[in-house]
């Protein structure tokens, strides 16, 4: 018994820093944007309770139509992150001997150490209209003037997905580095063709690391403002504008925190739903 | 008999490293065919050309008479049970057993009949829904056969399948494996560095080391008349003495132990006795044994299985006799001088 106390103890001292950490960073601001979303003016210049910022967001058709193509664009590029990197996760891991293989993982740290900004400019050199793809195509005379491509939803597409790859390869790199060799050659044993085993025995291996890594690219896409707002240019309709717009724009806060908090319930009910729909238990992932 | 694999000087190089070398041998259809060899001689890389993951460097492989060369392991009609059994994590019992009946587009009542029918020969019936990643050692070592075996493989290799298991276990499916294999009549080739595993269950075994076989043979001849001297010292205990010189009909060892040994045509280098070839106090009128006496130095007791550790009086060469399983020698006791003999076949020279 006393031990089992004691044990207690060290684990609430332990704990004790995140949850401060969690409580002072994370929940007090939020609660804060929670309790300004529900409040209203009211006629004599006071604070009342209001449900009007949250049906704003209902009553216009720009709001969640920007929402619903946010949410498809999300959900779009975390497939394609998917398609993207898994080839990369299982040549890293499973084709190329080890030595290189974390050389080459630590090269696609590299967006990472250079920041988002910075990538997101590159891709502007790289995309523009005098950029890297249209001077080549230009002088070897396939096209006579250049392609748009910048300030489009492609380069919107194409920035999103560089930034947020990086969070699919790695847990998919791990979840496959536990792949026993041996499964595979057991699976082409049993007379499985390579895609039997790809579809039978690597994808449902890995699908804890597909998970957690769909998870985070699909929130780091459908919270990201840098991306749609410099490359996707003046035509994208990304919701995290939208909320900057209220903030700071039309200093509309209520409806600003209102809107922050819609994006974060419905995110995660589109993420509760596709784990449902694949059958897979947040417990697991991560494992 | 038919052969149903026939390998002819088959041969396996890694970048300047000879794993497999000019490795010849026929095995019997039906038969259970043990490869017995220390860590490292080359024996998973054999049977991993014969299910063909990889690719000979020389040589030919033939099963029921079709050169093998080319085809990949699935379609082979041999299966593996692997060392590291590979199990599929993500499914259960039943559907791990099914995964190959399943490729080969089999009817769904079909595949279920086969299944059950499997696990019930290894005794895990009423276990279809278990996890495999909750079952013991023992049971994931029999869905890993079952697997194996619903594909009714022309030849089932396994590679140290037991080699996992503790002691007690391993003996149980021992006996086991070879009852199954027996029952089913399926060619087995069984791959393990455990001497005893390979003796009790095969009904020919081939010793390896490093990379080529040194004898093929029955567990009995194996086990009687080693053909080399790393057979004598690997299958088996047994004392080992190097000699120094031979004389007519006499060897004489380093330590000095000059011993009759008629019927060498060569000049041998080392001596291997087994602890049960020593006779205790030999009757006198017994011909072709070489005679000497020993002290006991020490009884080591182990039931059926007690030897005694004794110096040879003219030499002081030490060697471990088996003691006889009759009263006569209850009372040896340490000191004791005894008058010890040895066929002159026992003495295996090398
Ligand atoms: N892909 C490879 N490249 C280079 N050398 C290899 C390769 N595979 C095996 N070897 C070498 O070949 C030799 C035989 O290996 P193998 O796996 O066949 O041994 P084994 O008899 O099965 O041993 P164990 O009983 O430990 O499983 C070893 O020395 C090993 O280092
Ligand atoms: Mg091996």
């Amino acid at each position: 018994m006393e031990n089992k106390k004691g044990f207690n103890i060290t684990f609430y001292l332990l704990i004790l820093p995140v949850l401060l950490w969690l409580i002072v960073l994370i929940v007090l601001p939020h609660l804060d944007l929670l309790i300004s979303s529900f409040q209203g003016d009211s006629d004599a210049g006071g604070k009342v309770f209001t449900l009007e910022h949250y049906m704003a967001f209902f009553q216009s058709k720009i709001y969640w139509l920007t929402f619903i193509n946010t949410a498809a664009y999300a959900i779009g590029i975390t497939i394609l992150a998917f398609i993207v990197t898994f080839p990369v996760a299982f040549y890293l891991t499973k084709v190329i001997s080890k030595k290189y293989a974390s050389f080459l993982a630590l090269l696609l740290l590299i967006p990472l150490w250079v920041g988002e900004l910075v990538t997101v400019y590159g891709w502007m050199i790289i995309l523009g209209d005098h950029g890297v793809i249209n001077e080549f195509l230009l002088s070897i005379g396939l096209i006579d003037k250049p392609i748009d491509m910048l300030y489009t939803n492609f380069s919107m597409t194409i920035g999103l997905l560089y930034i947020s790859m990086l969070f699919m390869v790695v847990p998919i790199m791990s979840t496959l580095e536990s792949l026993d060799d041996s499964l595979i050659e057991a699976a082409s044993d049993l007379g499985a063709s390579k895609w039997t085993i790809f579809t039978k025995i690597i994808i449902p291996y890995s699908m804890p690391g597909i998970t957690s890594g769909g998870i985070i690219v699909f929130m780091l896409v459908i919270g990201d403002y840098v991306a749609p707002d410099i490359l996707g240019g003046k035509s994208s309709l990304w919701f995290t504008e939208q909320i900057y717009n209220e903030f700071l724009s039309t200093f509309n806060w209520g409806e600003g925190a209102a809107f922050g908090f819609l994006l974060l319930m419905i995110s995660s009910s589109i993420i509760w739903l596709a784990l449902k729909l694949t059958g897979q238990k947040l417990e697991r992932v991560g494992s | 008999m038919n052969k149903i694999l026939e390998i002819k000087n088959l041969t396996k190089e890694f970048k300047g490293f000879t794993a497999v070398k000019n490795v010849s041998f026929n095995v019997d259809e039906g038969g259970f065919f043990s490869i017995l060899g220390p860590s490292g001689c080359g024996k998973t890389t054999l049977l991993r050309m014969i299910s063909g993951f990889i690719q000979e460097s020389g040589g030919e492989i033939f099963i029921r008479g079709k050169l093998m060369r080319g085809i990949p392991p699935e379609k082979r009609p041999v299966n593996i049970v692997f060392q590291s059994l590979a199990l599929f994590p993500m499914m259960n019992v039943r559907e791990n057993v099914a995964f190959g009946l399943k490729r080969q587009k089999l009817k769904k009542s079909e595949i279920d009949d086969k299944v059950s029918d499997m696990l019930a020969r290894v005794s895990l019936q009423g276990f279809e829904k278990k996890k495999v990643t909750e079952l013991s050692g023992g049971q994931r070592q029999r869905v890993a056969i079952a697997r194996s075996l619903v594909m009714k493989p022309s030849i089932l290799l396994l590679d140290e399948p037991l080699g996992a298991l503790d002691r007690k276990l391993r003996e149980h499916m021992k006996i086991e494996l070879k009852l199954l294999q027996k029952e089913l009549g399926t060619t087995f080739i069984y791959i393990t560095h455990d001497q005893s595993e390979a003796l009790v269950m095969s009904d020919k075994v081939a010793v390896m080391n490093k990379g080529r076989f040194e004898q093929i043979d029955t567990p009995r001849n194996l086990y009687k008349n080693p053909a080399t001297a790393f057979v004598a010292g690997f299958v088996g205990e047994s004392n080992r003495l190097e000699l120094k010189s031979k004389d007519g009909d006499f060897i004489t060892t380093k330590d000095g132990w000059k011993l009759k040994r008629p019927g060498l045509d060569f000049t041998p280098e080392v001596l291997y006795i087994r602890p049960e070839a020593f006779i205790l106090t030999p009757a006198k009128n017994l011909d072709n044994i070489s005679r000497f006496e020993v002290k006991i130095k020490t009884i080591l007791f182990d039931g059926s299985n007690t030897k005694v550790a004794a110096i040879e009086s003219s030499s002081g060469a030490e060697v471990l006799i088996s003691l006889p399983q009759n009263a006569r020698f209850e009372n040896l006791k340490e000191g004791d001088t005894v008058e010890v003999g040895i066929n002159y076949e026992n003495l295996k020279c090398y």
